[in-house]
């Protein structure tokens, strides 16, 4: 451990106490960096400083290298080969790059004279999923946005009906940020492969939590996001499949880093830090999903015994195994958060918060304002302990037999 | 007693070996200011939009990191004006392409993330001297009336050479042009005064100031609206969407603060820096410092040795322990000539061996008369073997 970082704490322990910081359950917006994956970057904050793309002496040349093992940590964690991952600065660019890269290439580069100009996804994407078709329909795309079904899940068929020969890219989302679901990614992308589609999944939430494989679903660009999976922020990734080839227009041109999709200085210890957080959770996946979903259960278990009206949003089956959303059917959300400071939990996606609205996602799956505006997202990450879920379990019936009797209701 | 950089001085005593580093323009080792205020954040978590508690305070540090970078172009921009990114090159391309102008406008010598940022730009011819050529920007600015943006940077990555934006900017207004001006290799050597350099939008990087890799800013000093890259969750007032680089903000903003309070040093870089030249002159007669006429930032040296490809010389002078490069990092891995010198007028085969030398704070004396000897070295075996061939 350099010096310069001495005072890291490296330790994770976060038990309750009164002056602590709330125990953390907003695991989908962001996770605590793992001690490991700090400790294999800060050296290339420090003695191994250099340009990574200046080749010419040992400080570029060992950065270049941290960079490429790094490249190949994260293939491995979805199967893919080292020279398909483009690293980006995080998820939303990934994702814009994916989306947009994807439509940009193929308005210049029509194949035989076929137009494709559609673009297909869900109305329970991201919202930089959303913005980026968004960006494409004030271009002159066609956006489809398709409804899912009450399980939070795309609906294969109306999938099918809504492919069209002018459809270049399908993009849904491998788990959900907020409601946790798990997308049929195999059916997708086989559907999409029959009709010569291509198939670009956000795997933010998704990547070093449940097996992928690029090859055997047939996914051609998939988002890699690093603060989701307890590595750095500011850093993030897009697998862009080999063969057959998938060709985008870059966002950001200039040094021709990354085979020319994704210019500048590559930020050496951010992508370490990536590589490391990736191949940490590829190797632990088995172990942590069991021991998440046996924590999931018991929260589950100890609300629903006190509050039977307890409602879970999205597939109960199909679903990440620390993710959960639920619904306290005549409490609102935002007071319950607010009754309950001694846990970090929100009522949706981070970057939407700030804004108090009912969440587009659950009006999408069928629930009504009220219900919606009832709903919190409950993350558990790496770090939650049994204790810290029983603890939450009690926080929460609490705050909400109280905000009952007090006769809250959701605006 | 600490060994990180703060004590450690010069790379010297690093893990490498016998070294000298030379490539401070590429990329500089991180402040250990900018390292203790990325401690701190390392230890917490939060997303910087979560509503609860550890978001909040997440918000504050970004919020007072504006300030910093905003304090750090001289009190004529507002801390909303700064917008986090990823780095220059993406700084770079939301100022280019954000702008949305109908016309670009880049000088020559840009760097190439600004040079290729749009597909159509035009572009702005320099003198011998590398200096952006005022009459020529008149006159494209003045034949064309579409709105137009112009960019041209306030100092050179590979030459050091210092263009005369306050009057770029002037031309710019007198035609109702945007100026964009990439202050990325500036920033941290010389003041900025972005009322002085009247740009409606300037480029910052951290790593080139003793800050983290992978954060940058964009500052815009007036009510621009600009069209975002990436879209998403609105995060820097919608102009650029992604969970903020908490650690990374923080710790730009730390060496930000650092690099204005020691702006001093680099009186003693340059004339570390003059003494790197004059003892290169001493040794050889033939060599060419590009530049050496105009304004330049006080720590950047292209040195030309007549006949050796920079190549070689790197080659060389990594035996020898010191870093230096042929040319900017990002284009070091490709084999061709350097746009800047070519578009200076440098004879082909003298740019072919030109290399750059860049100094920063914790150069020494030691470093300068490790290069020299290395330098002379090479040239008098180079000379000795030429020599040769010209006796046979």
């Amino acid at each position: 451990m350099t010096q310069v970082f001495a005072h890291v704490p490296l330790s994770t322990a976060s038990r309750p106490t009164a002056n602590a910081l709330p125990i953390y359950l907003d695991n989908q917006a962001s996770t605590r960096i793992d001690p490991r994956v700090l400790e294999a970057m800060l050296p290339y904050f420090t003695e191994q400083f250099g340009n990574p793309h200046s080749t010419s002496h040992p400080y570029g040349r060992i950065a270049a290298e941290a960079i490429e093992q790094a490249r190949g940590e994260i293939a491995a964690v979805i199967r893919a080969d080292p020279r398909e991952i483009i690293f980006t600065s995080g998820a939303t660019e990934s994702n814009n790059l994916a989306i947009k890269g994807a439509a940009h290439f193929a308005r210049a580069h029509p194949q035989r004279g076929q137009r494709r100009d559609h673009v297909i996804t869900l109305q329970t994407e991201h919202k930089c999923v959303l913005e980026s078709c968004k960006s494409l329909a004030e271009e002159g795309f066609e956006v489809t946005y398709l409804p899912v079904e009450p399980s939070g899940l795309v609906s294969l068929s109306s999938l099918a009906e809504a492919l069209s020969e002018r459809t270049l890219l399908v993009s849904v989302m491998a788990a959900h940020n907020e409601i946790g679901v798990i997308q049929p990614l195999a059916e997708i992308a086989a559907l999409c492969r029959s009709r010569g589609v291509l198939f670009h999944t956000d795997a933010a939430q998704a990547v070093g939590k449940i097996p992928l494989d690029v090859e055997a679903m047939g996914i051609d660009l998939l988002s890699i996001s690093s603060h989701k999976v307890y590595g750095p922020k500011g850093i993030g990734a897009l697998y862009v499949r080999r063969r057959p080839r998938v060709r985008l227009t870059p966002l950001i041109d200039g040094g021709g880093q990354e085979r020319g999709l994704r210019s500048g200085t590559l930020p050496t210890p951010l992508c370490v830090g990536l590589g490391r957080a990736a191949a940490i959770a590829g190797a632990e996946m088995a172990g942590e999903a069991e021991r998440l979903l046996q924590l999931r259960t018991r929260l589950l278990k100890n609300l629903t015994r006190r509050f039977p009206e307890l409602r879970l949003n999205g597939d109960a089956d199909r679903r990440l195994p620390g993710s959960v959303n639920l619904s306290f059917p005549g409490v609102s959300a935002q007071q319950l958060i607010e009754a309950a400071p001694s846990i970090a939990i929100s009522t949706g996606s981070a970057c939407t918060s700030a804004v108090i609205e009912p969440s587009y996602v659950l009006r999408a799956m069928g629930l009504s304002d009220a219900l919606a505006n009832a709903s919190i997202r409950i993350g558990l990450g790496r770090f939650t302990t049994a204790a810290e879920v029983d603890f939450a379990a009690d926080v929460l019936t609490d705050a909400v037999s109280r905000l009952k009797g007090q006769g809250s209701t959701p605006t | 007693m600490s060994t990180g950089i703060a004590a450690g001085g010069s790379m010297r005593r690093r893990s490498i070996g016998a070294e000298t580093y030379l490539d401070w323009n590429a990329t500089t080792p991180l402040r250990p200011e900018a390292a203790a205020a990325m401690s701190a954040i390392f230890a917490g978590c939060g997303n910087p939009s979560s509503v609860h508690r550890r978001g909040r305070a997440a918000r504050q540090t970004i919020e007072r990191a504006r300030e910093t970078v905003a304090a750090m172009l001289g009190g004529s921009v507002e801390p909303s004006g700064i917008i986090f990114v990823s780095g220059g090159t993406e700084a770079n391309h939301l100022a280019l392409l954000g702008a949305g102008r109908e016309r670009t406008l880049v000088s020559a010598v840009e760097h190439h993330s600004v040079l290729d940022a749009v597909a159509n730009a035009e572009v702005i011819p320099v003198d011998g001297g590398g200096v952006v050529l005022l009459d020529a920007l008149d006159r494209l600015l003045a034949r064309d009336a579409r709105p137009a943006l112009v960019s041209a940077m306030l100092a050179n990555n590979e030459t050091g050479i210092i263009q005369p934006v306050a009057e770029i900017a002037a031309l710019a207004r007198k035609y109702g042009a945007l100026f964009h001006c990439d202050a990325v290799q500036a920033a941290g050597k010389i003041a900025l005064d972005a009322a002085g350099m009247g740009a409606d939008l300037i480029t910052l990087s951290a790593h080139k100031l003793g800050g983290p890799p992978g954060i940058g800013a964009l500052a815009v000093t007036g009510q621009l609206a600009l069209t975002p890259l990436f879209r998403g969750g609105g995060q820097e007032r919608g102009r650029r969407a992604g969970t903020e680089n908490l650690p990374g903000i923080a710790g730009f903003a730390a060496a930000a603060a650092v690099a204005v309070e020691s702006l001093p040093d680099y009186d003693r870089i340059r004339m570390l820096r003059d003494t790197l030249e004059a003892g290169v002159a001493a040794a050889a007669s033939d060599a060419v410092v590009i530049g050496a006429a105009v304004p330049r930032l006080p720590n950047t040296s292209a040195i030309a040795m007549p006949g050796v490809a920079a190549e070689t010389q790197v080659i060389a002078f990594d035996l020898e322990g010191v870093m230096v490069s042929a040319g900017a990092a990002c284009s070091a891995g490709k084999v061709g000539p350097s746009h800047v010198l070519a578009a200076m007028g440098v004879d082909p085969n003298l740019a072919a061996s030109t290399i750059r030398v860049s100094l920063g704070w914790n150069s020494s004396e030691a470093d300068v008369a490790h290069f020299l000897e290395a330098w002379t070295t090479l040239y008098h075996r180079r000379r000795g073997y030429l020599g040769g061939m010209r006796a046979a």
